[in-house]
């Protein structure tokens, strides 16, 4: 057992973050007061091969795995959670196309992907409800070769943004009288389809969050990602697994903020003469953080090393998922109230740390989708 | 245009609250500290880049070569240099070259140069360094690699540019800015502000793996022990002073009650007394 990173990984972390620390720090505050996101950063991210880490070359990618996308992520949600949830999403409609495209598809988009020139997302969630995957009423139908696609989707991130997106879409139904469903790509300015509302967010500002809607949107038959029927299990492998480590990481990524800005502020705010970080009560907060980033970056860590190793890893990432994120709250109201009258105040980052956490609670299943899931994994093994 | 950029791994900047100088040695104390390259060497290391893919761009054949004397142990800090996007490394490294001062160190390297040309079988156009390093700070080292060599020095270069043979290096001296032009082989020693260094992507980390790398010892380079390392160096250090920074604060109103204009008027007597 070894819990290091290799050579090349460390080298990795460090161009991570030394990219993070001068393209995302000092305009994370920005992006989250002016609800912008940083579009202009995206063929940086490509150059810095950050987007298609986990793409094999021939797409355009590095031809790394998912542990070092995981440890982009971090990197990135170190300053901007929203950045990440950007990235990420675009990452999860890419692992659709290269898990279950053809190889056109592959050809197609991925480069450009990986590149940052396009922009990718998987559009699941119905107001209907994001936890009733099968309730999901957009539906396309195949006339004459196309597809012809109806419906509402909502909280899809990269909404206004995305130049072509993984759409799940009730395509009919099985013997039970089930319905099933498929993923189907479709492209910005295709007539019938584009973005409607877009959110205005607690948390995770910066991303762009809102609805895709769909009125008789026409795309060719190919644009199928997979085989007719499969979008659910399509969706949930990659959600469960691609999303979920994404989240996992974002919230490992706010966990290490809050950690290292409770140190720094501890130690430099003096109260009766002498640093806060002094005062056991503090320590004890410090501590707790302190156990919460290295608990949720080992579950994180190992699940995408599992993944890596080509096993099957949706429990451990539901497990890391839960807990890291529950963690990025606690970690950040702690944040809050060790900094005490300043953790309020917008000019430091503790509020946005908590905004940030609580936004991750839903996005990619909630906390009780994550236990029910670990609780069915576990009771059938042990 | 081949180029050779010389790179030192140095304790890194951030962390010299950590460092120590042996009182013995009297040298600093680099086991244990995190290195990282000399930050002007990644401003060298990017100007030639540049060049480089500026000469390939025009159709010519171009490479960048590092070298750097160093213990093994940073060996990944070539590594970073070559994911930067250098095509190969030297790294000259025997604890015989341990200990030296920068007299014995541009002799090791300019040693070094002279065999990688005769390894390649092809001389270098231009080599290029980072002004002085972090740690030591002398900026001796390019000028000294350039008289062992028996070429042109600039140093404090804060622009390169290249025009068919012709090489234009501005070099910034007190206030003043010195253009120079001219062909042939040539030191160049670089400031910070000649360019920013670009990030390390992935991919430059991935194509790392293919690079060569050579790590030469003495038994490579073949010097007599007594031109190199600590008995090559005839630099002999002084006394080590740690100067007293102690700063002690002195009432100067012993009145409570005091107002900002006493304090005011305090504050010019006493400055007067020290000559103000
Ligand atoms: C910032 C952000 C970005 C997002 N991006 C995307 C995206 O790109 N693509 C996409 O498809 N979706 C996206 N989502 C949607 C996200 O996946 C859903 O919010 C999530 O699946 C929950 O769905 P819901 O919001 O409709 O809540 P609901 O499903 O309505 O859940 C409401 C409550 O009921 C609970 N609940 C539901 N079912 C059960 C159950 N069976 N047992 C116990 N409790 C239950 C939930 O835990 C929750 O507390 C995003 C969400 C956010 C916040």
């Amino acid at each position: 057992m070894n819990f290091n990173f290799t050579e090349e990984q460390e080298m990795l972390k460090a161009a991570f973050a030394e990219f993070a620390k001068e393209e995302i720090a000092p305009n994370a505050a920005k992006w989250d007061e002016e609800n912008h996101t940083p579009l202009d950063l995206m063929p940086k991210m490509g150059e810095m091969g950050i987007l298609g880490v986990f793409v094999p070359e021939q797409y355009g990618g590095v031809g790394l795995g998912h542990t070092e996308r995981v440890m982009a992520l971090e990197e990135i949600a170190r300053y901007s959670a929203g950045l990440a949830m950007m990235v990420f999403t675009h990452q999860l409609g890419m692992a659709a196309i290269l898990d279950y495209g053809t190889e056109e598809q592959k050809m197609k988009y991925l480069p450009g992907m990986c590149a940052g020139t396009a922009i990718c997302g998987l559009a699941v969630t119905e107001p209907g409800g994001g936890s009733d995957v099968a309730g999901q009423k957009t539906e396309a139908q195949l006339v004459d070769g196309q597809w012809v696609v109806n419906g509402r989707k909502c909280f899809i991130t990269n909404s206004h943004c995305g130049t072509a997106t993984v759409i799940t879409c009730r395509t009919g139904e099985d013997e039970k009288g089930r319905s099933t469903f498929s993923c189907i790509i479709l492209e910005a300015g295709t007539d019938g389809y584009g973005p409607g509302r877009e959110e205005n967010k607690l948390g995770l500002r910066g991303s762009m969050t809102g609805e895709l809607i769909m009125n008789n949107a026409r795309v060719p038959e190919e644009n199928l990602v997979g085989e007719v029927g499969m979008g659910t299990p399509i969706a949930m492998k990659e959600i469960g697994e691609v999303g979920r480590a994404s989240m996992a990481a974002i919230a490992t990524g706010i966990l290490r903020g809050c950690l290292e800005d409770a140190v720094k502020f501890s130690k430099e705010r003096i109260v009766y003469g002498k640093p806060i970080s002094r005062l056991q009560a503090i320590q004890f907060h410090i501590a707790e953080i302190r156990c919460d980033y290295e608990a949720a970056r080992l579950m994180t860590y190992r699940a995408a090393a599992v993944k890596d190793e080509g096993k099957p890893a949706a429990a451990e990432f539901s497990m890391a998922k839960y807990f890291a994120t529950e963690a990025a709250c606690s970690a950040s109201k702690r944040l809050i109230e060790i900094m005490g009258g300043y953790g309020v105040v917008n000019e430091y980052a503790a509020g946005r740390y908590h905004r940030d956490a609580l936004g991750c609670i839903s996005s990619g299943g909630t906390s009780e989708i994550q236990k029910i899931i670990v609780a069915g994994d576990t009771l059938k093994k042990y | 245009m081949r180029i050779i950029v010389l790179v030192k791994p140095v304790p890194d900047p951030e962390k010299y609250n950590e460092l120590r100088i042996d009182p013995e040695t009297k040298r600093l104390v680099r086991e244990g500290v995190q290195t990282v390259i000399n930050p002007t060497d990644k401003n060298a290391l990017e100007a030639a880049l540049v060049l480089r893919d500026g000469r390939i761009a025009a159709g010519e054949d171009s490479s960048v070569t590092v070298l750097s004397m160093a213990p093994e142990f940073s060996r990944d800090k070539l590594v970073e240099c070559l994911a930067m996007g250098a095509d190969d490394a030297y790294m000259l490294s025997d604890v015989a070259f341990g200990g030296a001062d920068t007299y014995a160190t541009s002799y090791v390297l300019a040693e070094g140069v002279k065999k990688i040309a005769a390894e390649k079988g092809e001389n270098f156009d231009l080599i290029l360094a980072g002004n002085e390093s972090a740690d030591g700070a002398t900026a001796h080292v390019p000028v000294q690699l350039a008289e062992w060599l028996g070429i042109t020095h600039i140093s404090r270069v804060c622009s390169l540019e290249a025009e068919g043979e012709t090489l234009r290096a501005v070099k910034r001296s007190e206030d003043v800015l010195l253009t120079f032009e001219g062909e042939g082989q040539a030191v160049f020693a670089v400031t910070r502000d000649i360019n920013k260094p670009r990030f390390i992507s992935a991919m430059g980390i991935v194509k790392a793996r293919k690079k060569p790398l050579s790590i030469w010892t003495n038994e490579e380079l073949g010097l007599d022990e007594s031109a190199i390392g600590l008995e090559g160096s005839p630099t002999q250090p002084g006394r080590l002073i740690t100067p007293e920074l102690g700063r002690a604060g002195r009432p100067l109103l012993a009145d409570e009650d005091a107002t900002a204009e006493d304090a005011a008027k305090a504050i010019r007597a006493l400055l007067g007394k020290e000559g103000f």
